[in-house]
């Protein structure tokens, strides 16, 4: 879902990048100096993996396909800074070396798949991980809520930024159902391939996730517990 | 698991969708292109100005066959990605680790 050139005016283009570079600003001071020598490979390691998937299109529906944004799969694995980040650098270079997204475009992009992406699902995801068990099931249960929330969001955002500044005439109410009802789908998914990776990082290494760091403190509790227990 | 095997085994599981698998996607629009053109929101819809690069559109110009263009656009771009993120990260790294 890369805007192209010439689909948003200039002024909401230049809006959505002073947005997109306040983002990337505070995520940079957020981030700076905390990666150690696993999380700062991990997060390069996300932005490789989403670039890769991006360019997996799945069918949808008639004629239409959809692909991975990534924003949500970024946040739980590496958490919402460092996923803005890396989403900010695969938008990047989609756009300079693979003409994927117009580049007076890249502020909307990386906004509505970038920063919105993560911004809402993070959201989604922390608050579910308090009402949900907390266990393998319940943070799988928040991933896939939260990844599937994130995709009509970010349609959302784009619809809009082309009601403020779109370049052609059409009517909202239409433009919004068909996008958003499009994006729906596209957010299963998304769902589904977010769940899927995030369990396997779990399985083989549930350190390196970053959305489930209460989980494994807590069954470290719980081993500690049993230890005294047994002692 | 080690984490150095971690990262060589995503590594090459990402390099095989870029490089391999991605010959297999859906070519159809997008839901967002689906709905620019089904609804005339594209009619001022210009080339990007990137759109020369000989990566453009997941392609490498160079190659005229499609699977083998499509792998070598593919796998160019997780390096260029690995290299971007593997600066930035490792800027954004804790003193003490560098």
């Amino acid at each position: 879902m890369h805007i192209p050139d010439g689909f948003i005016d200039a002024p909401v283009s230049i809006g959505a990048g002073l947005l997109a570079i306040s983002a990337v600003s505070v995520s940079l001071k957020k981030t700076r100096g905390q990666l150690d020598s696993k999380t700062a490979p991990m997060a390069g390691l996300a932005a490789v993996f989403i670039f890769a998937v991006q360019m997996m299109n799945f069918p949808v529906a008639a004629g239409t396909s959809g692909h991975l944004l990534g924003g949500v799969l970024a946040a739980i694995l590496i958490g919402p800074y460092a996923a803005m980040l890396a989403m900010t650098v695969v938008l990047s270079i989609q756009a300079l070396v693979f003409a994927d997204g117009g580049l007076s475009a890249l502020g909307l992009n990386i906004l509505n798949m970038g920063i919105v992406t993560v911004v809402i699902g993070w959201g989604m995801f922390v608050l579910l991980q308090k009402l949900l068990p907390k266990n393998r099931s319940g943070l799988i249960t928040a991933c896939v809520a939260a990844a599937f929330v994130s995709v009509p969001a970010s349609a959302a955002a784009f619809v809009v930024e082309y009601a403020l500044g779109g370049t052609a005439t059409f009517t909202l109410s239409a433009v919004l159902k068909a996008v958003i009802g499009v994006h729906l789908l596209i957010g299963i998914g998304e769902a589904l391939i977010t769940a899927v990776t995030v369990s396997a990082v779990l399985s083989a290494r549930p350190d390196l996730v970053y959305g489930a760091r209460k989980l494994q403190a807590a069954s470290q509790l719980v081993i500690t517990n049993n230890e005294k227990i047994s002692a | 698991m080690s984490f150095k095997k971690f990262l060589v085994i995503a590594l090459f599981i990402s390099a095989m969708i870029a490089g391999a698998l991605s010959f297999y996607a859906s070519s159809n629009p997008d839901g967002l292109e689906k709905v620019a053109a089904d609804h005339a929101l594209d009619v001022n819809a210009k080339d990007s100005a990137t759109s020369d690069s000989p990566f453009a559109d997941y392609g490498f110009a160079a190659i005229d066959d499609p699977r083998l263009s499509g792998a070598v656009s593919g796998l160019v771009g997780i390096g260029v990605v690995g290299l971007a993120g593997a600066g930035l990260y490792f800027w954004m790294r804790k003193p003490e680790d560098s």
